[in-house]
């Protein structure tokens, strides 16, 4: 990273004249421009733009079949005085902790058993590719393949009692809490597994060797070497899982058997019903919510201090 | 599609019967108003495009192919399902040419220039639509239920512009009647144990944890209102158009039942209907016709289960959009007496749909569908689905009678509610309890 950052700032020149493009010799602020361009487009257009409109049609009024302009503060005000409201938001929060937690052991174990524990570089890129296996179909095919494996007659049920271990099927695996958080974490472990080897990847051995020396258990080293250094892979990967769960309405939806609700199928319901001023107010409310979750764990992990390290 | 077509008893030239058929029901009608498509030239029709925007279960692409062949031009099918499909009509009506309205949705469609209205002498079967939509009386003379959305009360217009509803039949429609049917739970008749008589019985203790409801407001809870009126729970004015208190009563009570537990599950699409059924997740659910014929097509035991308290009835009305005009307008016109001639009416017959002019679909059906479908008598030979595949074996009869024992028993129509807007934010709050 640092050799790369010195080489980009300080021989622009040379590197310009090695790529043999002589006469083109752009001023500094431009390439930074045109380097922040593409992003700095596809954010404003994709996101900010969107997001001013739902800010603007919040306020909107509206029936069963329009939108009317106006500033009424009512769709903010039903939002929340309705009791659905916080316990949707309880419900997701509640899932994206549950899901946090687990996927963040499974993804520490993994990456740790992938980086310290494989020696061979080949086995190891095997078992990287392995674990994304899962991601060469799409979300809505894997999540709808939990349905017969988890339902009543399904697999698991049959081998359970094919097993002895239960008399009767099993109702909570399907079309449950369960359910939807098993869906979750096979959904959503690499998304940890990633950024938390990529830290882990880049930790120096001769620390960990450093602190065998020093006398340390395998627990202290883990808890005071390998953790602290890889806090960025799990800000990271903390941050990936709980956006994404928080911004779910499929896996609830369908895992749930439309029991539980998530903020998202609470807003489609409304879409559905084009009943778009509450839903952008539904929306604008998710995005500061969100955008609160991860400016607190932006202070507790500062990402962007450790991605240029 | 081949499995049909030898069963069409015209199989001459369909485009050839019309015509004739058209200029009888011209004379019928006193007038020489049909003017349809003898007076376009084939030449020219053959660039029409008619866009037909429907539910899966009516917008079906095998009977848009029939179409093409017959008429001489081209009809597309679009397919979606109910919620986005009214929001299609709502926000881009101009993307299609024929909508195919449930009846109740008619309340947002109608008045905000979405659609026009059809003269009544442009239609060559209106004779031999059902009375319950033009009339409001069934054959023998009975006044037709009242409870909810009644089809009588919003397939009328004022005027040509189709923009305001009439009371009782005038000259104008805001769409013709195309298909209709009877609702009720489905059952797996191998898992209940027991017979199912009663709405109530979707509610019954023994059936927690194995029974469904569908996630759609204006028609969940109605389904949801004929259990609790059936336990006793709540009396209401009318199922299909309740007050504020009534919506509060409602939800309230069936939010203590589903936090029991005794909800499996919630279903928003036909295929989840299915599967619930198919994979025994579910022994008892609203559910639609179709998906109990999808069912049994799998070879597994389903109910289409008639129960004392009454049906809950729907229809579908073909509107003209407002844009159609000049030639396009007369392929429309000509598409929609097409579709009311019997080859689709037969088509859907096969997924226990009923047509709204039946006498017209039982010219495409053999005389073993037509008394099987129609007749509620023992099928004489195996029954198959509309693709083909075997539904019922031969010997068996289709739950709940004849045509008019089951639309003769009609407790509620499916609604849109004055409480519209209440009713859908109490659902959501029903739904996320």
């Amino acid at each position: 990273m640092s050799t790369t950052a010195s080489m980009g700032s300080l021989k622009v020149p040379t590197a310009g004249q090695r790529f043999s493009l002589p006469r083109l010799r752009l001023p500094l602020w431009a390439i930074s421009w045109l380097q922040v361009g593409p992003i700095a487009f596809i954010l404003t257009v994709l996101f900010a733009a969107p997001t001013l409109l739902f800010l603007v049609v919040s306020f909107f009024d509206y029936d069963r079949t329009g939108i009317y302009p106006a500033f009424i503060l009512d769709n903010y005000k039903d939002l929340i005085c309705s009791p659905s409201t916080l316990r949707v938001y309880i419900s997701s929060l509640k899932f994206a902790i549950i899901v946090w937690g687990i996927t963040l052991f499974l993804g520490l174990s993994v990456a740790h058993f992938l980086v310290f524990h494989i020696r061979n570089g080949m086995v190891r890129t095997v078992l990287f590719l392995a674990c994304a296996i899962p991601f060469w179909t799409s979300g809505i095919i894997r999540t709808i393949a939990w349905i017969p494996f988890l339902g009543r007659n399904g697999a698991f049920n049959q081998m359970l009692m094919g097993m002895g271990v239960t008399s009767k099927p099993l109702d909570f695996l399907l079309f449950s809490d369960f359910a939807v958080i098993v869906t979750y974490v096979h959904l959503f472990t690499l998304l940890m597994i990633g950024p938390i080897a990529n830290s882990l990847s880049k930790i120096d051995r001769a620390l960990i060797e450093a602190a065998i020396d020093a006398g340390a258990s395998r627990l202290q080293i883990m808890v005071n070497v390998i953790i602290p250094l890889s806090k960025t892979g799990i800000a990271l990967g903390s941050l990936l899982v709980f956006t994404q769960v928080m911004g779910d309405y499929f896996v609830v939806k369908s895992m749930s058997g439309g029991q539980s609700a998530s903020v998202v199928s609470m807003l489609s319901t409304e879409i559905t019903a084009m009943q778009y001023p509450p839903a952008s107010a539904n929306a604008m409310v998710l995005v500061v919510f969100v955008a609160i979750m991860v400016a607190f764990m932006m202070r507790v992990v500062d990402v962007r201090k450790e991605l240029v390290k | 599609m081949s499995n049909h077509t030898p069963k069409a008893p015209l199989s001459v030239s369909r485009r050839q019967l019309l015509r004739g058929a058209a200029a009888t029901a011209g004379v019928a009608v006193g007038s020489g108003a049909v003017t349809g498509f003898p007076t376009i030239w084939a030449q020219t029709i053959k660039d029409i495009v008619i866009r037909h925007a429907g539910p899966p279960v009516t917008a079906i692409p095998a009977i848009a192919e029939q179409a093409s062949k017959d008429l001489g031009f081209k009809v597309e099918m679009q397919a979606t399902e109910q919620a986005d499909l009214l929001n299609r009509f709502l926000s881009q009506s101009s993307s299609m040419d024929c909508a195919d309205v449930s009846i109740p949705y008619q309340k947002y469609l109608v008045g905000r220039n979405i659609l026009q209205g059809i003269p009544v002498a442009k239609v060559k079967d209106w004779e031999k639509t059902i009375p319950l939509f033009t009339k409001s009386e069934y054959p023998d003379g009975r006044k037709a239920p009242q409870q909810g959305t009644a089809p009588f009360t919003v397939i009328y217009a004022t005027a040509p512009d189709g923009q305001k509803f009439h009371e009782g039949p005038s000259d104008w429609l805001t769409g013709l009647p195309t298909v209709t049917n009877a609702d009720t739970l489905g059952v797996r008749p191998d898992l209940v144990g027991r017979p199912i008589t009663s709405w109530a019985d979707i509610l019954a203790p023994e059936f927690k944890g194995k029974s469904a409801l569908q996630d759609q407001p204006s028609v969940g809870v109605i389904d949801v209102a004929l259990a609790l009126e059936a336990r006793g729970d709540i009396k209401y004015g009318n199922k299909g158009n309740m007050t504020k208190e009534e919506i509060d009563k409602t939800i309230t009570t069936m939010m203590d039942i589903k936090r029991s537990g005794h909800f499996r599950s919630f279903w928003t699409s036909f295929d989840q209907s299915v599967n619930l059924m198919a994979s025994g997740e579910v022994v008892i659910q609203s559910m639609w016709s179709p998906a109990v014929t999808a069912v049994k097509a799998r070879g597994i035991a389903c109910t289409y289960q008639p129960l004392k308290e009454g049906f809950r009835g729907w229809g579908y009305t073909l509107g003209a959009m407002k844009h159609l005009s000049g030639m396009k307008l007369d392929a429309f016109y000509d598409y929609m007496n097409w579709y009311t001639s019997g080859f689709a009416g037969a088509f859907i017959a096969r997924q226990g749909y009923y047509a709204a002019q039946p006498d017209n679909a039982r010219k495409f059906l053999t005389e073993a569908e037509w008394d099987y479908w129609y007749g509620g008598k023992p099928a004489a030979t195996d029954i198959t689905n509309p693709f083909g595949k075997l539904m019922d074996k031969a010997g068996n009869t289709r739950d709940g009678g004849a045509f008019w024992d089951r639309l003769g028993n009609i407790a509620v129509w499916n609604a849109v509610m004055d409480e519209d807007r209440y009713l859908t934010r109490k659902w959501a709050e029903f739904i996320t309890s």
